[in-house]
């Protein structure tokens, strides 16, 4: 009875199988796909094509703020409404500043690391053949389109877009005419944002049962790859704060057009209308948004780190020192990262008391992360470096993250804070921590997984080149805006030149943008070689770059279901470099452990398996 | 001790963490539905900090047993909690095997969840003709009854997705295709869903 029925079963399966060699349709295979690569690779798309949208707005801004005033003909007859006489209105310059922030942070950064990188390498890295939930999967991307086009739509509804920050404080986003975008335009704003919620949620519900449920045998968790962890951490952090933002969001809503008023205090007065509401705060905005608000930096910059310690060990062919330690300070930031918000609200009136509570907890966040730069650092002590184009990047990354971070411990005191706040000192911070920081690690990923993706090597020459022009250039534009900060110019101003205390700071403004300018335009080098290398690129072949994860077990790029050979099993750790006495200088996951013998016969197993590399 | 048992034991033995297995024992559905109402439970969290932010910094505040009547929230708790009640029996009915029973007691759970959003909309009805509405409040502060109307319609709505969500898998269960797990799936978001009440039902009727 039994055998009858396991027979029926192997019969059922063997069916299921030749059905899947049926080709499906295009539009099952490219674009209404489940296959959790062609939803990495659409995210990673998408994302990318956003950044270029959100660095042309940046570019906008900078125009501006170099030479205000001064009239751009050619950008004027390109946007009637925005410029006047070929002069940059100042509603057009906040809505560029709003739409550039939330383009950039939840458009480009999450989407392309945790979206794209996520589902791209989740599945292939554990050693599965997809995602948990694949049709959940693909309906997460396609709510991405829909939030952009919502989102773009604001520039061309009336009163434009809103204009009241990435962060939209109330009551600028609560009250309708208290800035310029604040009617339809700020709505669709929310109504995008939530599209993109609910996205995320999907994600990283996603996520996080693939990682736990879905490992091949053998591989514990700690055997995970780094960057696997590190998407796993950002995809609790996701799970938890994206649906606080989701009930801001709900009264923000009501707030706006039903009449509640939870953000809205006593007795406030917008366009010489007083308004009849009361009992509402608007701190309470900024309590909520920044419970979110600074989880979300960390899911950015998480996956982040987690690709960069992959590329490290990878390309400098030595374990990632302290494995345990990279996971450990991971989770600590995570979690961290739930007590810190009120950093963000020092000066928006806050007790004292509460204050040094929050400035202690944030400061405890350096803990972890010097752990991590130590650790990166360690790694890459003696090492025999290959300069990869990845592997340039991933060290850009540690370099930035170390000035970006620094400058976090000034901004995280109190004290410097009420000095600091709101000027371009936090804006050139968190420019160089979390944007370009993260960028740095999107773009090594980038670089380091194309073959797998395409099967096919990026052009190595173009890419160092890029890499230069654009580590030059970030440190260009974004460093001497501490010097900005410091003598007092303020973030989000339309005309720095029209108070006189900043006139001294036009040459610098100028050079920025100038830097800013050069930097925009290196990008199309990276545009040229991703199109180029496309088509055009070497032969990648499975493992490029003689690396020991998963994915490079399966052929470039992976076929429907990632393993053309039996699914690997897992026999060691990640980062066996550099074995001493083993044939090669790295060792594959899926090697058993006898299989490699060190000098003097011991087995390599005991040595180095089982992640007690440090 | 045999030494057949003394090699079994030297044997690596594989742990729920190793890989190759859920190391929770779910189901990937199960443990999906458990991350959402993890979710979920972080959104009705903002929305009752929010109220509960609103609440410490106004001035008065109205007295919740002027205004409700506890008898018609004590009927809509009880109805709710005993559907959750009837949604344990279901799913003890499908994990016997017990088709009857399950298709019972599903029934009884979805006709609770329409009871309790039957009686929710009487007092809403009851509330907005005492001049209560999101912007006003007869009784004193106007966030009182807009957070009121906020947190309460959300949760409705809630128990309405519950309500259709059960009423697809009762269908299901009359033709047969609804099984153990499944209705434990659908279980764990009913009892999410009474659970939220309880928080609310405390925090806006008790104290």
């Amino acid at each position: 009875m039994e055998a009858a029925i396991r027979s029926e079963r192997a019969a059922r399966g063997r069916e299921r199988a030749s059905r899947s060699h049926h080709e499906p349709s295009f539009v099952r295979k490219y674009i209404f796909s489940t296959d959790h690569k062609v939803i990495g690779i659409q995210y990673l798309l998408t994302s990318l094509f956003m950044a270029l949208v959100g660095g042309s707005m940046a570019m906008l801004v900078r125009l501006q703020l170099a030479w205000p005033g001064k009239a751009w003909p050619v950008l004027g007859a390109v946007f009637p409404d925005a410029f006047r006489d070929g002069v940059m209105r100042p509603d057009f310059y906040y809505a560029l500043v709003t739409m550039h922030g939330t383009i950039m942070v939840f458009f480009v950064l999450t989407t392309i690391l945790s979206g794209g990188f996520g589902n791209y390498l989740i599945p292939l890295q554990i050693g599965a053949g997809d995602m948990a939930f694949p049709v959940l999967n693909m309906v997460s991307y396609w709510l991405v389109p829909p939030a952009i086009i919502v989102l773009m739509a604001a520039f061309f509804v009336e009163g434009g877009a809103p204009g009241s920050g990435w962060t939209a404080y109330a009551p600028l986003s609560a009250v309708e005419g208290s800035a310029p975008g604040s009617g339809l335009g700020q709505t669709l704003w929310l109504i995008s944002l939530a599209l993109l919620m609910v996205s995320f949620l999907m994600g990283s519900l996603n996520y996080i049962t693939t990682v736990l449920n879905l490992r091949a045998r053998g591989m514990a968790m700690l055997r995970l790859p780094l960057t696997v962890w590190a998407l796993f951490v950002a995809a609790i952090l996701s799970l938890l704060s994206f649906p606080v933002l989701t009930a801001a969001a709900v009264m923000l809503l009501f707030d706006r057009h039903f009449g509640t008023s939870f953000f809205l205090p006593e007795g406030l007065v917008v366009g010489g209308r007083a308004l009849e509401v009361s009992g509402g705060d608007p701190l309470l905005w900024q309590h909520l948004f920044w419970f979110l608000g600074h989880p979300e930096v960390y899911i950015i910059i998480v996956p982040a780190m987690g690709i960069v310690s992959e590329v490290l060990a990878t390309h400098a062919r030595k374990p990632v020192f302290g494995y345990r330690f990279m996971v450990g300070s991971l989770m600590a930031i995570a979690f961290l990262s739930f007590l810190v918000w009120g950093h963000h609200m020092f000066t928006s009136g806050m007790h004292p008391l509460l204050g040094t509570a929050f400035m202690t907890t944030t400061l405890i966040i350096a803990v972890p992360s010097a752990v991590k730069t130590f650790n990166w650092l360690a790694t890459l002590w003696r090492a025999r470096i290959r300069f990869t184009s990845a592997m340039l990047f991933a060290i850009g990354f540690v370099s930035l993250f170390v000035t970006g971070g620094l400058t976090g411990m000034v901004l995280g005191s109190p004290a410097a804070n009420t000095y600091f706040h709101d000027t371009y000192f936090v804006v050139a911070h968190f420019h160089l921590v979390m944007g370009s920081a993260a960028l740095f690690g999107v773009f090594a990923g980038i670089y380091h997984w194309f073959p797998k993706m395409f099967g096919r090597l990026m052009n190595e020459g173009l890419g160092r080149l890029h890499f230069w022009l654009t580590f030059v250039g970030v440190y260009a534009t974004f460093f001497p805006m501490h010097f900005l900060g410091a003598a007092g110019m303020m973030r989000r101003v339309f005309s720095p030149q029209v108070y006189g205390f900043l006139q001294q700071l036009e040459p610098l403004n100028v050079a920025i943008t100038a830097s800013a300018l050069g930097l925009g335009l290196a990008q199309f080098l990276f545009v040229y070689n991703f199109g180029y290398s496309l088509f055009r690129g070497a032969r990648a072949g499975r493992n490029p770059w003689q690396a020991t994860t998963l994915e490079w077990y399966a052929p470039s790029p992976p076929p429907h279901g990632n393993w053309d050979e039996a699914p690997p099993v897992v026999h060691r750790w990640p980062y066996d470099y550099s074995l001493p006495g083993a044939g090669e200088d790295f060792v594959p996951q899926t090697a058993p452990e006898p299989a490699v013998v060190l000098a003097g016969g011991a087995p390599a197993g005991g040595a180095a398996g089982g992640g007690e590399g440090a | 001790m045999s030494s057949l048992e003394a090699t079994e034991t030297r044997q690596p033995v594989a742990s729920e963490w190793s890989g190759g297995r859920a190391p929770f024992g779910v189901s990937t559905y199960k443990f999906g539905m458990w991350l959402f109402l993890m979710a979920d439970a972080m959104t009705f969290g903002g929305l009752l900090a929010g109220y509960g932010m609103a609440r410490l910094a106004s001035a008065t505040w109205p007295r919740a047993t002027e205004i409700f009547g506890i008898e018609l929230v004590g009927l809509m708790t009880l109805v709710l909690i005993a559907s959750s009640g009837a949604m344990a029996l279901a799913v003890d009915g499908a994990k016997q095997g017990d088709r009857t029973r399950l298709i019972r007691f599903l029934t009884l759970t979805v006709l609770g969840g329409a009871t309790f959003l039957g009686l929710q909309a009487y007092e809403w009805s009851r509330f907005t003709a005492g001049g209560a509405g999101l912007a006003s409040n007869p009784w004193g502060v106007p966030l009182f009854s807009g957070s009121f109307f906020v947190i309460t319609g959300f949760h409705g709505l809630h128990v309405l997705s519950g309500v259709i969500y059960l009423t697809v898998a009762l269908l299901m269960a009359r033709r047969g295709g609804l099984t153990a797990g499944g209705t434990e799936i659908a279980g764990l978001y009913w009892h999410f869903v009474d659970l939220v009440w309880v928080a609310i039902f405390t925090l806006f009727y008790l104290i």
